[in-house]
């Protein structure tokens, strides 16, 4: 098969965007806490747990949007442990978020096998189906691959629209691009500085959380141990990548979605002649790659990692 | 309202104390998932002890667990001294391991006063240069190491899998990707008989006091402490950043990478993709528990071995996950984080006036 076959057909678009699913959930999520000051590594344990806790509540019964529910629920929970020991008490943000990764993680496994003490294969859940919306899935081309996804696939393109919006076009936006720019001029305005970056970093969380939870309830139907493996940290990577925009964010996740499609097509190819770890190791070189391409014009929120402190001037 | 107030000078007693309440109030809060896994909590508590400290068996294997632990905490607290945000131990670790595989299964041959040296040199080597790039990514470009470091070791993992099903695959292993054995002149003996504890054990401690002297003692350590607190100011003084951080890189991967050689010539006897449970990782909480002393590193290293060990032991007792380990190596990083904020700041709580 030649490269621009595989480019010209809709399968293959349609995986590349279900690969950026949970990537564009968790680029919204960091960016927003980026913006706001707030660097958030807890990113791979909030992937988890929303991995996690979302599956078991539909495994438990609450219905899948209640599973989602759930999912968002625990990643603002992690968030708010974040939020709090990053924002008011303004410890290193590095070791905070490592500390939530562990602490999520951990969490999330000892609550799966305490739930699921013996169980050799995972119990599965009915998952998301493609929506198959009339006329518009129809479509040549386009439908195959952008309306016969899942319902968490297209939410996360909503959010990509929803947080553009808040952020340049509402006054709450303004505030907190504002809080991670230049927080005394936030609180000269009668702001609380502290609110609005211990709502972001919550409400950036759940976001997060639901990359995690559209892995389990719409990617696969089962939890598996270690199956985040490392997209967290990608979407930190992305983030400076999609320069805190959310339109790059979209951009990026696809690019990045795209060739991860592509790569595991060209192993069917190729793969005699190449190990399959060269193919795995792709998504992170290529993440850092991004990092190194962007490195010399990466505009940071410039309070990002600097703690604030009422009063301070 | 609540207020912090800076103290200016926090007692000696808290400075040591709140390290050891920290772990004291993680151990405590674990009661909670255990009760809700259903499991006798005193009984469970008191089969941690003993299963951590109980015998000398025990306490062998709890000093076997220590030994990474030593050093990667030290990879942490040395890079961390200097704002050098190393998450990368757990890579280093593992390209350390390898580089004393390849050079310690059989290539080259010698006595043992010769063999040993060599591998452990080998692989801190290895660990420290795979630091480089990362470091020099930070300083000249502007990189996240954070990210970089973290992302390299999903590929080392990789790459070790590779090797492991290649060029290093054991041809008397079944198809199992796993390297040939160290030879016996490279494997660090012993420091009990018939015991697990090997001679790393007494390496990672060398390794912790010359740190602790050359941190306190050097030009160099005063350098390095002195970036950490404040690069600008430090450059204004004459101190070159990129290279100090150089020099900090290739301790935190050197140390990192020993680490790698002690679990493979020491605890293993040869490389495997689960040869670490993620040393890398703990060590990070281990330096953090510590205050990034490099003495206080063997001391939280063997907390946070006990926990592994002992947590280990009372699940299979009681067959409660042995994730509980994990949960509260991650609860005692928080607790300490909280508890280091503590130690400097007072904490006032103030009625609200009512304007009025």
């Amino acid at each position: 098969m030649e490269i621009i076959d595989i480019l010209l057909t809709a399968n293959f678009w349609a995986a590349a965007l279900r690969i950026a699913t949970p990537l564009i959930f968790g680029v919204l999520g960091a960016l927003i806490c980026e913006r706001a000051g707030v660097l958030n590594l807890g990113i791979e344990g909030i992937f988890t747990a929303g991995a996690m806790a979302g599956w078991m509540a539909v495994w438990l019964g609450t219905g899948l949007w209640g599973g989602v529910l759930v999912a968002a629920l625990a990643g603002g929970f992690f968030g708010l442990i974040h939020a709090i020991l990053t924002v008011p008490l303004g410890l290193s943000q590095h070791v905070s978020g490592i500390g939530v990764t562990l602490l999520a993680t951990s969490l999330s496994y000892f609550t799966y096998r305490t739930a699921l003490p013996d169980v050799s294969s995972p119990p599965r859940i009915i998952p998301f189906q493609p929506l198959d919306i009339p006329i518009l899935s129809d479509l040549p081309f386009i439908g195959p691959a952008l309306f016969s996804q899942t319902a968490l696939t297209m939410l996360a393109l909503v959010m990509v629209f929803v947080t553009g919006w808040v952020l340049y076009r509402t006054p709450l936006g303004l505030a907190i691009r504002a809080v991670g720019d230049n927080p005394s001029s936030v609180e000269a305005q009668g702001l609380s500085v502290y609110a609005l970056r211990i709502g972001a970093v919550v409400a950036g969380s759940s976001l997060m959380a639901l990359g995690g939870a559209f892995l389990t309830m719409s990617a696969f139907d089962a939890f598996f141990f270690g199956m985040i493996n490392g997209r967290g940290w990608v979407c930190i990577a992305l983030t400076v990548f999609a320069s805190w925009r959310p339109g790059k964010a979209l951009l990026g996740a696809l690019l990045f979605g795209a060739f991860d499609a592509f790569q595991v097509r060209l192993q069917t190819e190729v793969g005699a002649f190449l190990p399959s770890q060269v193919f795995l190791m792709m998504p992170y070189l290529l993440s850092i790659a991004a990092l190194i391409i962007v490195a010399r014009k990466a505009d940071y929120p410039k309070a990002l990692l600097v703690p604030w402190f009422k009063g301070q001037r | 309202m609540i207020r912090f107030e800076p103290r200016t000078n926090p007692s000696v007693i808290m400075v040591y104390g709140v390290p050891v309440m920290a772990a004291t109030i993680a151990i405590l809060l674990a009661a909670i998932p255990l009760a809700l896994a259903g499991a006798p909590i005193i009984n469970a508590y008191g089969l941690m002890i003993s299963g951590a400290f109980g015998s000398m068996f025990s306490i062998s294997e709890m000093l076997t667990r220590a030994t990474p632990l030593i050093l990667t905490g030290l990879a942490a607290a040395i890079a961390f001294r200097a704002k050098l945000w190393n998450i990368g131990a757990e890579g280093q670790l593992y390209m350390g391991a390898m580089a004393a595989v390849a050079i310690g299964s059989g290539v080259i041959d010698g006595p043992s006063y010769i063999m040993i040296p060599v591998v452990l040199i080998a692989g801190a080597l290895v660990g420290a240069v795979m630091l480089i790039g990362p470091t020099l990514l930070k300083t000249r470009l502007g990189v996240d190491e954070v990210v970089t470091t973290l992302l390299l070791n999903f590929i080392v993992i990789l790459f070790v899998q590779m090797m492991l099903e290649g060029a290093l695959k054991d041809p008397m292993s079944m198809g199992w990707p796993q390297s040939e054995p160290v030879i016996d002149n490279a494997v660090l003996p012993p420091l009990i008989e018939r015991m697990r504890v090997h001679l790393g054990l007494v390496i990672a401690l060398i390794c912790a006091v010359a740190l602790a002297i050359f941190v306190k003692r050097t030009v160099w350590g005063f350098e390095i402490r002195a970036v950490g607190e404040n690069a600008a100011a430090a450059r204004f003084s004459g101190i070159s950043v990129t290279k100090t951080m150089v020099l900090v890189a290739m301790l935190s991967g050197g140390l990192a990478g020993l680490a790698g050689v002690s679990e493979v010539a020491g605890t293993r006897g040869y490389l495997a993709t689960d040869l670490s449970p993620g040393y890398g990782y703990a060590g990070i909480v281990v330096a953090m528990l510590a205050r990034l002393s490099p003495v206080g590193v063997i001391i939280s290293a063997v907390f946070v071995a006990s926990v592994f060990v002992g947590a280990d032991s009372m699940s299979r007792a009681i067959g409660v996950s042995s994730y509980l380990a994990d949960l509260i190596v991650a609860m005692s990083l928080l607790c300490v984080l909280i508890g280091g904020f503590l130690t400097r700041f007072k904490v006032h709580f103030e009625r609200q006036k009512s304007a009025g």
